[in-house]
């Protein structure tokens, strides 16, 4: 049976087989439960592409495939590009039933992978373009990105005592892929696995494009212990940082609008990437949550 | 049965010759001069008279990585760039020899900034000689037409299966017109069946394709890669006889000597200028002189046994490079040079660089070629390397 | 079998035995990663409640149910102790490896 196409997607409806098993990510790594997810939604009939960054590095490492569904490495800047010509390669010889999804991290998005993006999107490949965002270059090291949060120490935008780190806010893909006017997008945390499967089905019956934006934490980069690697993608979610929404037939919608945010600072604080931030920081970044929230709960609901 | 015939233009004839080869999917970004590439490719696509996707990638990296996605599902891929766009998409080159996907391209060759320059030289292909295609040189809209065709026969070769690039001199060749006949499509179907692979993306049985391989392994990868590169020569061979026999033009496979038997010297040249110097040879010999003309059609795989054959026999070579390695000489120059090292006794050999820029080259310019390179034989020495048709005093 | 298994492996012995470019077969696994544990997850089936909360938040897709219990496949568990965390019933355990 399909799965993507059972009407309520859960622990039980999905694809109980693993297509991405065997693989030497990081313990606890959170695009690694991105990505396992996303493919047991979307079952066998997959062809996924992911340019360089941490989840091929870990998955295609010759002897050891870890993908036993089909998946493709791309050239960094290309994910979207190689994945359009997958899908519309697929469609010219009459494949049907075949989803074509990517999985790049936040810099392979929203900075080298930005333009290839752009033009998917503008073309409407019939793809699924999921960005796992754990905020930096890890898959090299820990450098800043475009996603890099204001006040996180990278090894690029290290916190010392001129600094606090990054001093540029995320870049809002989120915005941008809907400013194209995209079939469907929507944001996700791996804290909240349940909305995310629910998205994915949602992406995957979408005739057009989709973009999935999930937040998946990196205990390496972050300095979080790898037990706490799913509930920090959550508290992302609970503390306001991060949020749930979707874009589709032209309209913005807030999934979840939390009554009382937790505590931005236990949030911060509970990350090595954080521990430097002085109080006035902190202030800094509660204050940029409450004016997105303002404009979120003015527009978007 | 012959074609019709028709008076195109170079890059008309290419998209002529991508249509008959049944691409799945078209994705080329627009840059002079192949525009008309691009343009003429998506007429057809619009009136039906070729049944391909075409997309409309934003940049050309884009353009070789969806080509890339698309001979990953085991489609037939076609793309066309110039110069800057050869360039931007060069770490897709070497991806997709590396990954051994038989995508077809045509080069409009045109000089790299800076300073901008839209005309012709070869300098675009030259320097991606290392990345791992094939690459032809053809003289006029005819051999352009019909090595599209061919170029998918000897990629989609399980033996081979390499990316080949098919260069056109710019706007000397893309953008003037001549006859040409074009095949009918019942005998290029005949000639060239659907893309089958193993190498492929496939739902029956998953792959994991452009993997990583560490040092374990990497050094065996790329040997088998050159490998096939050198034997691909078998099957460009095998293909140039077959079309000949079908189509009635053959065209000598790896090189085409002229008039090189009992010559004294000759030149080696690519491209349009093979042609110009054809006309130049048969004028010299009328005068008396023993020149030949080497027409090199490959230079990867480079046609080492037959230079060495050809060019062994004689006093001096010239070879014409619409090309600098700065610092050094010419590219072709170095890859004959480095053929004709393989003999116990090798000709003189000498550089001539021009043509650079869209800087014409004329008869003039090859007559006084072969000038130089008969004084050469006679014994008058010359500069191993000069630059020609220069309308500006040098401090030699 | 619903996840790959481990599989003897033989380097290729000449060329042709390569694969072929960048290509090779998918779901092809030649070592574990349970090396990589200090701790390994145990889990106590009665207080388990079924919520399968554990089986979607791994990272390595190794705790799985098997009829009535959930059962972990120690070949590729790396411990990293997300199942013990995200578990609300406390039903996993992780415990030091014995060297």
């Amino acid at each position: 049976m399909n799965k993507t196409q059972a009407k309520s997607i859960n622990a039980r409806t999905i694809d109980d087989r693993e297509f991405f098993y065997g693989h030497k990510a990081c313990a606890g790594c959170g695009g690694s439960v991105a990505v396992r997810l996303a493919l047991k939604v979307l079952g066998e009939n997959t062809f996924s592409v992911l340019p360089a960054n941490c989840m091929s590095a870990v998955g295609f490492i010759y002897p050891q495939m870890a993908f036993s569904s089909n998946a493709m490495i791309a050239p960094f800047p290309s994910t979207a590009a190689m994945l359009s010509g997958v899908a519309v390669g697929a469609r010219a010889l009459g494949i049907k039933g075949a989803y074509s999804i990517g999985f790049a991290g936040d810099g392979g998005t929203a900075d080298i992978g930005l333009q290839a993006l752009s033009g998917a999107i503008d073309r409407r490949d019939p793809i699924i373009y999921i960005c796992y965002d754990n905020e930096a270059y890890m898959n090299t090291g820990i450098q800043k990105s475009g996603l890099t949060p204001y006040g996180a120490t990278t090894t690029t935008t290290p916190a010392g005592k001129n600094l606090p780190g990054s001093v540029r806010p995320k870049k809002n893909m989120f915005e941008i892929v809907a400013a194209h006017g995209i079939d469907y997008a929507a944001t996700c945390s791996i804290g909240y696995p349940q909305d995310y499967m629910k998205k994915i089905q949602k992406a995957a019956q979408v005739e057009g494009t989709a973009y999935i934006h999930v937040y998946a934490s990196c205990p390496t980069g972050w300095g979080v212990p790898t037990e706490r690697s799913v509930d920090v993608a959550k508290e992302a979610v609970d503390c306001g940082l991060w949020f749930l929404a979707e874009y589709e037939n032209g309209r913005f919608r807030l999934n979840k609008n939390p009554r009382e945010f937790k505590p931005v600072k236990d949030y911060l604080k509970k990350q090595g990437r954080f521990r430097h931030l002085s109080d006035r920081d902190i202030e800094t970044i509660v204050q940029q949550r409450d004016a997105k929230w303002e404009k979120m709960r003015r527009e978007w609901l | 049965m012959p074609g019709q015939k028709t008076f195109v233009s170079g890059d008309e004839a290419v998209a002529m010759g991508a249509r008959l080869a049944r691409p799945h999917v078209i994705s080329a970004y627009p840059i002079t001069p192949q525009t008309v590439v691009v343009e003429r490719l998506s007429d057809y696509v619009e009136d039906g008279s070729l049944n391909a996707e075409f997309m409309h990638v934003e940049s050309e990296h884009s353009a070789m990585s969806a080509a890339m996605g698309v001979s990953s599902v085991g489609a037939r891929a076609f793309t066309a760039t110039s110069s800057q766009g050869l360039l931007h998409m060069c770490e897709g080159l070497h991806y997709a020899s590396g990954a051994r996907f038989p995508i077809v391209m045509m080069n409009a060759n045109r000089a790299t900034a800076a300073p901008w320059n839209i005309y012709g030289d070869q300098r675009d292909s030259l320097s991606m000689l290392d990345c791992g295609w094939i690459q032809v040189y053809v003289e006029d809209a005819q051999e352009a037409l019909d090595m599209i065709i061919q170029a998918y026969r000897i990629a989609e070769d399980p033996e081979v299966l390499t990316p080949f690039m098919v260069n056109l001199d710019g706007f000397v060749l893309t953008h003037t017109y001549e006859l040409v006949e074009v095949p009918p499509q019942e005998t290029v179907d005949a000639f060239l069946p659907p893309y089958q692979t193993v190498n492929k993306m496939d739902l029956a049985n998953p792959q994991s394709l452009c993997i990583t391989v560490g040092p374990n392994l990497n050094l065996e990868i790329k040997y088998q890669q050159h490998m096939a590169m050198v034997n691909a020569e078998k099957a460009i061979d095998a293909v140039d006889r077959e079309f000949g026999d079908v189509f009635g033009r053959y065209y000598g496979g790896m090189v085409q000597g002229y008039r090189c038997e009992d010559a004294e010297v000759i030149l080696a040249a690519t491209g349009t200028t093979a042609g110009t110097a054809r006309v130049v040879v048969d004028a010299m010999r009328e005068q008396g002189h023993a020149v030949g003309l080497l027409k090199l059609r490959y230079l990867r795989p480079f046609p080492i046994r037959q230079v060495c054959d050809i060019a062994g026999r004689v006093k001096a070579v010239g070879v014409l490079d619409r090309d600098i390695s700065f610092g050094l000489e010419g590219t072709i120059y170095t890859n004959v040079n480095s053929a004709l090292s393989r003999l116990a006794q090798k000709p003189l050999t000498l550089n001539f660089v021009g043509g650079l820029g869209g800087r014409d080259i004329s008869r003039e310019n090859i007559e006084s070629i072969f000038t130089t390179l008969l004084a050469a034989a006679g014994g008058v020495s010359q500069p191993e390397v000069q630059f020609f048709g220069m309308e500006c005093a040098t401090d030699e | 079998m619903n996840r790959p298994e481990v599989q003897p492996y033989q380097k290729p012995f000449c060329i042709k035995e390569l694969p072929l470019g960048s290509t090779f077969t998918g779901g092809h696994l030649v070592e574990k990663n349970a090396g990589w544990r200090t701790f390994r997850p145990i889990v106590d089936q009665d207080k388990c409640t079924g919520c399968l909360r554990c089986y979607l938040v791994c990272p390595d897709g190794v705790i799985f149910r098997s009829g009535d219990e959930m059962v972990i496949d120690y070949d590729f568990c790396k411990g990293c102790g997300v199942c013990a965390y995200e578990c609300k019933a406390r039903a996993i355990e992780m415990i030091k490896e014995e060297l």
